[in-house]
């Protein structure tokens, strides 16, 4: 099936991603990029590095594991558990902007838990979204505020984001 | 530390011993515990993941720590939880184990902690009841959660199981720590030396690969944990010890016995201690001990254990 983002694309994307942010937020002192786990980090990490290269200014980042906070684990169903990864926010997000990063934006249920996990850690000024690929179908009311590339889908269809740090290579692929 | 476990889930829905674990289910449950351990830490220390859920705590024997331990890793993961300890309940008026259960179950739990004075109880549970049954101690037979929450905790201070010489001292005849540790370290490839008098040493040891001494010299020596157990004078009817001054002459844990051990070794103790009996209070309360470490660590493993056995939809999930 094709791939419908290769690493230079994503490279540009991430790249106007970084300015937009900082356009958008004129400064980026109190702003933290946290990860949505798993490919959400990598990508937090290279915004974070493109930031710093625009702005010279290094923001934190902190990684996000919202496996404990899925609505679909009250469901009562014989299966296995998903694995549950570690959460590392090593600072306070009181009264800062939270950028939250995933790679992919689909029903928007991850980011709902998303809310919930990061609204127990504090409480922060404000929270922005980043996708790196927004493929519809939403199922809450929740939108991007930065997108990478918006993607038309079926509920069929999966999206694989594959990223160097944890695939080998950076490419979005349809699948399905 | 943070190597990703080879399982993704446990094959029974049931926690009755260490026997039934492999070594990945064993590393699954201590990774899971590592990220537990986070939610500690948070000014929010809960999470809503078993919200709905309702589990019971059914302790026949006498528990502060444990019981204690369960509840409180239940409400850090939002699940509602009830207690029956056996005074005041049913179980004085002459019930029976199995018509107790029968009652619970009627409430539909999804969960059943038990603690019982006999060896095996939770299994018959387990046989009768739609719940999951998590054994937190039967008789002499096996206690899970401990030997999970000890081997987390030396995980944590040594970074590995595999090659780490443990020595094991004390009332082994009676314990059910001892039995689910040996069972636990042993599969997960660490040097374990039980030390003991001879009157209070299980059969069958040998065959589970366990170096079996009556000299603490010689089970301390080079250990990288102590492990000191409680002796266990309510279950002793009979002569098993000359006297406890005796007792801690030979294998009460002092400093001087400790020089022995390797210069970083820890000390632990599954509780409550007998001071001046197994361990003199130098060692308890000194820079090798990581008593209190074994507490704190057992809510974020009994919290991994219970996450692990709630089930849910599986692998993956909606963005």
């Amino acid at each position: 099936m094709p791939v419908v983002m290769d690493a230079d694309r994503m490279a540009r994307s991430l790249t106007r991603i970084a300015h937009e942010i900082v356009e958008r937020n004129r400064g980026v002192e109190d702003l933290a990029l946290i990860g949505i786990r798993a490919r959400g980090v990598p990508i937090a990490e290279r915004l974070a590095a493109e930031i710093e290269t625009i702005a010279g200014v290094r923001v934190l980042t902190g990684a996000l594991d919202i496996t404990l906070y899925r609505d679909d684990l009250r469901r009562h169903a014989v299966g296995p558990q998903p694995v549950i990864r570690r959460t590392d926010v090593p600072f306070s997000i009181d009264d800062r902007l939270i950028l939250l990063v995933d790679d992919v934006l689909y029903t928007g249920r991850t980011i709902r838990a998303a809310f919930d996990a990061l609204i127990d850690f504090g409480r922060p000024r404000a929270i922005q979204l980043v996708a790196l690929i927004d493929r519809g179908h939403r199922e809450l009311p929740i939108r991007a505020d930065y997108v990478g590339k918006n993607i038309p889908t079926s509920r069929q269809q999966s999206v694989q984001v594959r990223l160097s740090e944890i695939d080998g290579r950076d490419e979005v692929e349809v699948e399905g | 530390m943070s190597t990703v476990a080879s399982v993704t889930s446990l094959r029974s829905r049931h926690l009755l011993g260490i026997q039934d674990l492999s070594s990945p289910e064993i590393d699954l449950v201590l990774q899971t515990a590592f990220v537990m351990k986070e939610v500690g830490t948070r000014p929010i220390k809960k999470v809503p993941t078993l919200r709905g859920r309702t589990i019971i705590n059914l302790f026949f024997e006498p528990s502060t720590r444990t019981r204690m331990s369960f509840e409180l890793a239940e409400k850090r993961l939002s699940a509602d939880t009830l207690g029956m300890t056996t005074a005041g309940s049913s179980v004085s008026k002459g019930e029976t184990l199995l018509d107790t259960a029968r009652t619970l179950e009627a409430m539909s739990p999804d969960m059943i902690v038990i603690r019982h004075g006999s060896s095996g109880a939770p299994h018959q549970l387990a046989r009768i009841c739609r719940a999951s049954i998590v054994n937190a101690g039967d008789g002499l037979h096996e206690h899970p959660t401990q030997a999970l929450l000890d081997a987390f905790t030396m995980l944590e201070r040594k970074g590995r199981l595999a090659g780490l010489k443990v020595a094991i001292v004390g009332d082994l005849l009676h314990s059910r720590v001892f039995r689910s540790n040996a069972l636990l370290l042993t599969k997960m490839g660490a040097e374990v030396r039980a030390c003991a008098p001879a009157t209070l040493v299980p059969a069958g040891l040998a065959g589970l690969g366990i170096h079996v001494t009556s000299s603490l010299a010689e089970a301390v020596d080079g250990a990288d944990v102590v492990m000191m157990l409680r002796l266990q004078l309510e279950r002793m009817q009979g002569l098993y010890l000359p006297s406890m001054r005796e007792y801690f002459e030979l294998f009460g844990l002092t400093p001087r016995a400790l020089e022995r051990a390797a210069p970083d070794a820890i000390v632990m103790h599954p509780g409550p201690m007998n001071r001046g009996v197994e361990i003199d209070s130098e060692v308890a309360d000194g820079p090798w001990s990581v008593i209190l470490d074994q507490v704190a660590n057992g809510v974020a493993v009994r919290m991994a254990v219970l996450y692990l056995l709630a089930g849910g939809e599986g692998e993956g999930g909606d963005k």
